[in-house]
Order: structure tokens, then sequence, then C-alpha cells
């Protein structure tokens, strides 16, 4: 096939001192074999409207900045590349199921305080003593929970999560999917309390398995699997809450 | 979100095409307590139960009722891995050996309900 000269983009853009509602602008971008998505953006940034609004910082997949609605999909716009969907025009919009701040700038604000909500941080009932040294872990230990750690926060998956948008209280696929790393670890003691919040009627019970989360991540973390897994271990739990009232759970 | 954003995609679709036909699964179950309930009012109560179920509307309505049983009982297991991370010995017991598993035990519990049923 002929690669063409250019490309035409469609930047949905929102400024809401200007504005009342999100508009579209059509940017011709010279079409480059190498280039991303991002990488358009970014000539349009420099060379045709310094006003476009968006976020990226390290473009190669590793920060979770650039995540954006293209063509309808939540991708990460510097891992996509403009070949990939010609011939255009090809549409970007910001993620979906969140506030928009300008352009394709999403607020997170919602998102981190769920994310603070499950605790992902190792919690100790009782921290040793220094001078026993660090918390030891082996191989088959961390590859327990490694796949989980591959999370990079870009949030593909709130916006391929149909739940998301329609409760906006649901903590959400990447949150869950953080809590189970550190539940997992072999270091941590905080899963009790973690399964207590996310038990809640926003928590877990709030997926139903549509399992596109898991489809758009780009870190092949499973958040499905997650969840499901959760919903397990919460089940059991509540089993031997009531099968065995006098043990610990 | 629009009422349809389920139209939008054909995994959304999927989702809610078993979301609504679960509805079926649940008429079994109810299909089963009123059998039950028939059973325990008498011989005469049981008979014109199992009467209506020979009639062309309930004959229909079992077979479609089978179908999503069936989708949903295949759709349902073939889940069981994503939700079952099992170790043994310190390595991670394969899918396919869970999701066999789970098919074998489902075998397994028909025969011996057929065996039950018929077989006596």
């Amino acid at each position: 096939m002929r690669m063409p000269d250019a490309v035409t983009l469609e930047v949905q853009l929102y400024r809401p001192e200007e504005d009342g509602r999100p508009v579209w602008k059509r940017y011709e971008v010279p079409f480059r074999k190498e280039w991303m998505v991002l990488d358009a953006l970014n000539h349009v940034k420099d060379q045709v409207d310094g006003t476009l609004s968006y976020r990226w910082a390290c473009r190669m997949g590793v920060c979770g900045s650039c995540g954006m609605m293209v063509n309808g999909e939540p991708v990460l716009t510097c891992a996509t590349y403009l070949e990939s969907l010609l011939p255009g025009p090809i549409r970007v919009e910001p993620l979906k199921s969140f506030p928009v701040v300008r352009d394709l700038v999403v607020d997170l604000s919602g998102f981190l305080s769920k994310l603070r909500k499950v605790e992902p941080w190792i919690i100790r009932e009782e921290e040793k003593p220094l001078a026993e040294g660090e918390y030891l872990q082996t191989p088959a230990q961390m590859a327990l929970y490694k796949s989980y750690s591959m999370c990079i926060n870009c949030l593909l998956c709130y916006s391929a999560c149909p739940i998301v948008g329609l409760e906006p209280d649901f903590v959400g696929p990447a949150a869950i999917a953080l809590a189970q790393r550190y539940n997992l670890d072999s270091r941590d003691q905080g899963s009790e309390k973690r399964l207590d919040i996310l038990s809640q009627d926003d928590g877990i019970w709030a997926c139903t398995f549509v399992g596109e989360c898991t489809e758009v991540c780009p870190k092949h973390v499973d958040p499905a699997g997650a969840i499901q897994r959760y919903k397990l271990a919460s089940t059991l739990a509540w089993f031997k809450s009531v099968l065995i009232p006098w043990g610990k759970r | 979100m629009p009422i349809f954003w389920w139209l939008k995609k054909w995994s959304y679709t999927w989702f809610i095409t078993r979301e609504l036909t679960s509805i079926f699964v649940g008429l079994a179950a109810v299909i089963l307590l009123i059998q039950i309930r028939a059973l325990g009012q008498g011989e005469a109560a049981y008979a014109r139960f199992q009467a209506w179920l020979r009639t062309p509307p309930a004959l229909v309505l079992d077979g479609i009722i089978l179908f999503f049983l069936l989708l949903h009982t295949f759709t349902w297991l073939n889940l069981a891995p994503r939700a079952m991370a099992l170790n043994l010995a310190g390595r991670r017991i394969p899918n396919g050996v869970v999701l066999s598993a789970h098919y074998l035990a489902w075998i397994v519990a028909s025969a011996l309900v057929t065996w039950i049923l018929l077989g006596r």
C-alpha cells in the first residue's frame, strides 16, 4: 500500500473558559511510518497549535500519562502507530468516564482517592527491628504478584469498563488489581483490611466481568482476573467466618 | 452514559446478552420450585403440573431455557481459570487443567443426576 504524505487528526478540544461544550478541530500532520499518535500530537503542539493540551512524559509505554481515546478505543498514544490507523481521519478524544480539565487532559483526582482507599502499600501488623534485616522473598513468592505490579496507572482500563461509566463510585480495575498485588505479597499483612474495604458495594461486587479492562491493558496485568480471584477469596472468607466463627479469618 | 452504550462494541453487546438471558437461568429455578410445591400438594397436583409441562408453550419455554442454561454453563466454566489461580508444590496449575477439572465435575454431576432419575 502506498503511504500517504499526510494524515488528518480530529482532536476533541474543550476549553471551559471559552466554550460551553467540547468542539472538534482538524489538523493535517505529515505522515511518518515510524510515528506514533503522540508524535503527531507533538507535531501539532510544536508547529501548528501551541494551545493544544495533553499529558505525556516517557514516550516509551512506562509512565502511563498519554492514554487517550483513539478512534473510540482507549490506548497509549505513545504505543499506537499512525500507520495502524490509516487512512484516517484519526479521532483523538480524552479518556472516557473522566471529567475533562482541558482538551485531552482528564482529572485524575477521583482515581487517586480510590487508589488511596485500597492502601496499595505493604502493611505490617508489627515492623521487625532494623537489626533483623530486610524482609526476604523467594522468586516463587514474587512470581505470585509480579504481573499485578506491572500496572502503570494509565487508566485505559477505567475508560474501557462500562461499570466505571455507570457507577462512578466503583473502585475500578486498576485499584483492585493493585490491592491484589499487595495481598499476594508475602511481606504484606493487610489483606483482611483491604478485603473489608473492597467487599463494600462499590468494590469487587460491582464488577460484572465484562473483561474489557484486561483486553485494553498495555501491560497485560489482567485486572478482570484479579477481581474474580478477589471475589473467590471474599466468598471463601465469608464461608469460613460462618462455619468457624471463633476462628481468625 | 447513553442508554444504548452496549451496542457500540461487540464485547459490550455480548456482555449485556449474558446479563439479560440470565433471567432464563432464574426461570429454571422457579419452575423447579413450582414442581417441588406441586409434589408437596399431592399426586393430583403433581399430575396437573406434569400435564402442563407437556403442553406446547411449556415445551417451547423449556427449549429456550435449556439453550440459555447451556450457554451460561459453558461461558461460566470457561471463565473459571481466570478466577482460580491454583498452585501445587509451588507451581501454578495450568489453566487447561483447571478448565478440564470443571468440565469433568459437570459431566460427573450430570451423570449422577441422570442415574438417580432414570437408572434406579
